[in-house]
């Protein structure tokens, strides 16, 4: 009994690596960027990371997968190279020679794709699922665009300094024009004068003649 | 006695020296006057120093050899630019009218010279202020972070960029599709863009409050239009140098190459440049000299303004320069990173052991041992010179280069608006001088009433001006302003300049306008100015215009579109005018040149007409009498 159990189970595993490989129909390629996205912060990918991804993995299926109870067991990974990149098939916890398939895993993952992120301090980019499109994030959009706000305050300031020098303008006119009536009641009086003693003043003006010399130009 | 046309009644137009001394003391004249001799000279620096000495200078510089190339900007500068500017200067000065009434005053026959430096002025200004207008755009969306420019839209699934956005770069989407929303061709108009629409409002009236009153707001205006782009290209510079990659920038621009002083063109262009530098020709710089007083050195000006235009062109490169650099190290890196990427990708290679260092070397290897895989990859070419080379002229350095740049640097929005604010002040100061030679000439043809205040004339010509450049808030406004640089503001200026010369020297006389110089100056010119004015400069610009009119005649028209569906996306593609452009261009380019020969010969059948009306009507009243 104890024979054929461990038989079994030496089977399943050997079948479910057998069906792990790469450009397995079933699973996907994972790409880790840990130096690009950490720099002199970044971890080292061990034993012990990889049983966190496959952990993290096993929570996003469980959360799209209502009711199937996934383990870490379910996940089965292969082909782990030094660029940190490999590959992972799932298999349903009812049965682990049943697996699951592509759709499935991957709407799990997009779903989660920011939990599992975080749980590596990566992103996007650098925790990458080759063939999996990550859901971009919307961009911030301003209730009221910020451009409209600036070119508000500065046509206003310019319509208001617009109409602060025409009315500057006009103010400055009618002062002039107040004080012309002033200048001219001046005026009539000393031409009022002139007249009055004209004679005085014929020797040493002599518009009239000075005038007729500019007539008789030929 | 030097050959000068015969005037008859030269001295009866003009102010005698007795009536300048008198007018000058009794301050008698009714014209506007500078508040001081700061105004004056900042007005013309500001008028002489636009967004050409960002964005046309160094590309100059750069493509027709580097630091070489100074050697015959220098040259023409002190040949063609320096002559010109006094000669505009003085005679401004000496016979106290705007551009019109001093080639009226002059030779009636030459008004023909103001009125087609009014009309080159009207239509420069107008594609000038839609440059000014994108600008404002630009600079109206720098107070944000992220700046707009720094990401592209998404498409409906989120899964991905729009497709025009992702096939190009998120700078070009943003100037192309989101401010212009350019159509495929300069016969689609596709109605107004309506964020141009209110730009352009808004640049027409910045305008106008800062003329409003003529060169009494103007002139305080300069004081910040004028001194605030040298303070923001030194707060770049120091920004520039510091950046990685900036002394990469400035290699390329200054690195000698000598060979190419044998090319013809690049003299050519040294020529045309410095002639449009000094905005010569337009009608302001004759205009803002008439309000000095008479005796104001002018020849002095004349030599500071060059050598201020020089030294800021060279300066603008240098710190163009810095940050062209920059951005061209950039994307190399960032290119060479993913064709290491790549590389790690295929071989599946720890990250750290392809560097930028050893990446030559390890590409070898991997060639050697494993070839089938490296061609099946598909790998960027990084080529640092074309980096440096690609889109450094015109509206793509302002608007793709410079600001692709800026997204990269940490504070993006200071520096977006630090640098559209610069752009905005050389753009507003060089207005400045457009509108006087628009609006003056105006007044003295009599097409504005002479009684009307000048804040009526300012806001007419702006609300008029507005009205036409909606032409630019079309979809196909670019194409439209790129039509109008072109051909309005290349052969009409050349063709003005070159009648000026010929009116000065040789119907005014070289030697009446010596004695002028003496009579404000206090000294004759000197013989470099006379052979100058007589010989050199004439032949110089009459070179130029030759030259350029046949290479323009020989070349097909074509001009770049923005078009998504076309095969060369996401590169401009070069297509053919429509045949109907060639009416636009003899408007643009032909009326204002040809408006000098065709007024004088208007006004020689006028005359003429006149003459034999005289004549029937005196020997009619001869024989009444008898």
């Amino acid at each position: 009994m104890l024979d054929k159990i461990l038989f079994l189970l030496c089977l399943a595993s050997a079948l479910a690596d057998e069906r792990c490989m790469p450009d397995t129909p079933h699973g996907f390629q994972v790409r880790l960027s840990i130096k690009t996205a950490l720099g002199d912060e970044a971890y080292v990918w061990n034993e012990n990371e990889m049983f966190l991804f496959r952990a993290s993995l096993a929570f996003a299926m469980r959360n799209h997968m209502n009711g199937q109870q996934f383990e870490v067991s379910n996940i089965i990974v292969c082909n782990e190279t030094m660029r940190v990149s490999f590959w992972f098939i799932v298999t349903s916890p009812l049965d682990t020679s049943q697996l699951i398939d592509q759709e499935n895993v991957e709407a799990a993952i997009r779903q989660s794709r920011n939990r599992i992120n975080s749980a590596f301090l990566l992103t996007d980019k650098t925790l990458e699922f080759v063939d999996i499109l990550p859901t971009l994030a919307t961009l911030y959009t301003h209730p009221t665009p910020p451009w409209l706000i600036v070119f508000g305050v500065v046509m206003g300031a310019v319509s208001a300094g617009i109409i602060i020098m025409l009315v500057s303008s006009v103010v400055q006119k009618k002062r002039k024009t107040n004080r012309k009536p002033q200048d001219e009641d001046d005026d009539e009086e000393t031409r009022v004068k002139t007249v009055e003693n004209g004679d005085a003043h014929d020797g040493i003006h002599n518009m009239s003649f000075s005038e007729d010399e500019r007539f008789t130009k030929m | 006695m030097r050959l000068v046309l015969p005037n008859p009644g030269l001295e009866d137009r003009i102010f005698s020296h007795e009536d300048l001394e008198r007018m000058e003391k009794e301050e008698a004249e009714d014209r506007p006057k500078w508040d001081n001799k700061a105004q004056y000279i900042l007005t013309c620096v500001g008028f002489c120093i636009g967004i050409g000495n960002v964005w046309r200078f160094p590309y100059l510089c750069q493509s027709h050899g580097g630091g070489a190339f100074l050697i015959p900007y220098l040259i023409l500068l002190v040949l063609e630019g320096m002559p010109l500017l006094l000669l505009e200067f003085a005679i401004g000065q000496r016979l106290r009218k705007g551009s019109v009434g001093v080639w009226r005053a002059i030779s009636p026959y030459l008004t023909g010279v103001g009125i087609a430096s009014m009309l080159v002025s009207l239509l420069i200004g107008l594609y000038y202020n839609t440059l000014i207008a994108w600008i404002l755009w630009y600079f109206f969306n720098s107070f944000q972070d992220p700046l707009p420019w720094a990401q592209c839209p998404l498409n409906e699934n989120r899964t991905e960029f729009v497709s025009e956005c992702q096939r190009s770069t998120t700078v070009d989407y943003y100037f192309y599709r989101v401010t212009l929303n350019s159509s495929p061709s300069i016969a689609e108009s596709g109605g107004l863009q309506w964020q141009m629409v209110l730009c352009l409002l808004a640049a027409w009236t910045v305008i106008c409050i800062c003329y409003i009153r003529g060169i009494s707001t103007s002139g305080k205006a300069v004081y910040v239009t004028a001194i605030l782009p040298y303070i923001v290209l030194a707060i770049f510079l120091i920004r520039g140098l510091t950046l990685k990659g900036s002394l990469t920038g400035l290699k390329y621009l200054f690195t000698p190459d000598v060979d190419e002083l044998m090319n013809p063109q690049t003299w050519l262009d040294a020529g045309a440049q410095v002639f449009y530098a000094f905005s010569i020709a337009w009608g302001g710089l004759i205009s803002f000299s008439s309000y000095n007083p008479v005796h104001n050195n002018c020849m002095q000006d004349a030599v500071i303004l060059s050598v201020i235009t020089g030294l800021t062109s060279i300066y603008a490169a240098t710190v163009t320069y810095t940050i062209i650099g920059f951005r061209a190290t950039q994307k190399y890196e960032n290119c060479i990173s993913e064709n290491i990427m790549t590389l790690l990708n295929a071989f599946h290679l720890p990250e750290d052991s392809i560097t930028t260092s050893n990446y030559d070397t390890a590409l070898n290897h991997l060639n050697s041992s494993s070839p089938d895989i490296i061609l099946g990859l598909d790998f960027k070419t990084c080529d640092m010179q074309k980096l440096l080379s690609e889109g450094v002229e015109g509206t793509g350095l302002a608007f793709i280069v410079f600001t692709e740049a800026i997204i990269n640097m940490p504070g993006s929005p200071v520096w977006s608006v630090l640098f559209f604010i610069m752009l905005l002040c050389l753009g507003i100061s060089t207005l400045f001088g457009n509108i006087e030679g628009v609006v003056v000439p105006l007044r003295d043809l009599n097409v504005l009433p002479k009684k009307w205040p000048q804040e009526a004339l300012t806001g007419v010509t702006c609300a008029v001006a507005f009205v036409i450049t909606l032409l630019f808030a079309q979809h196909s406004g670019i194409y439209w302003v790129t039509l109008f640089d072109n051909f309005a503001g290349s052969v009409p200026l050349l063709t003005i300049g070159l009648f000026e010369m010929i009116a000065v020297a040789y119907i005014y006389g070289i030697d009446r306008f010596n004695e002028d110089i003496k009579f404000m100056i206090g000294h004759k010119p000197s013989i470099f100015w006379q052979i100058s004015w007589t010989f050199i400069s004439p032949i110089i610009i009459l070179v130029i215009l030759v030259f350029y009119v046949v290479t323009q005649a020989q070349k097909e028209l074509t001009y770049l579109v923005w078009d998504p569906d076309s095969d060369k996306f996401p590169s401009l593609a070069s297509v053919p005018y429509p045949s109907w452009i060639n009416a636009v261009i003899f408007l643009l380019a032909g009326v204002p040149s040809l408006t000098v020969p065709l007024y004088a010969l208007w006004r020689l059948v006028i005359v003429t007409c006149k003459k034999k009306k005289k004549r029937v009507k005196k020997s009619s009243n001869y024989l009444n009498f008898h």
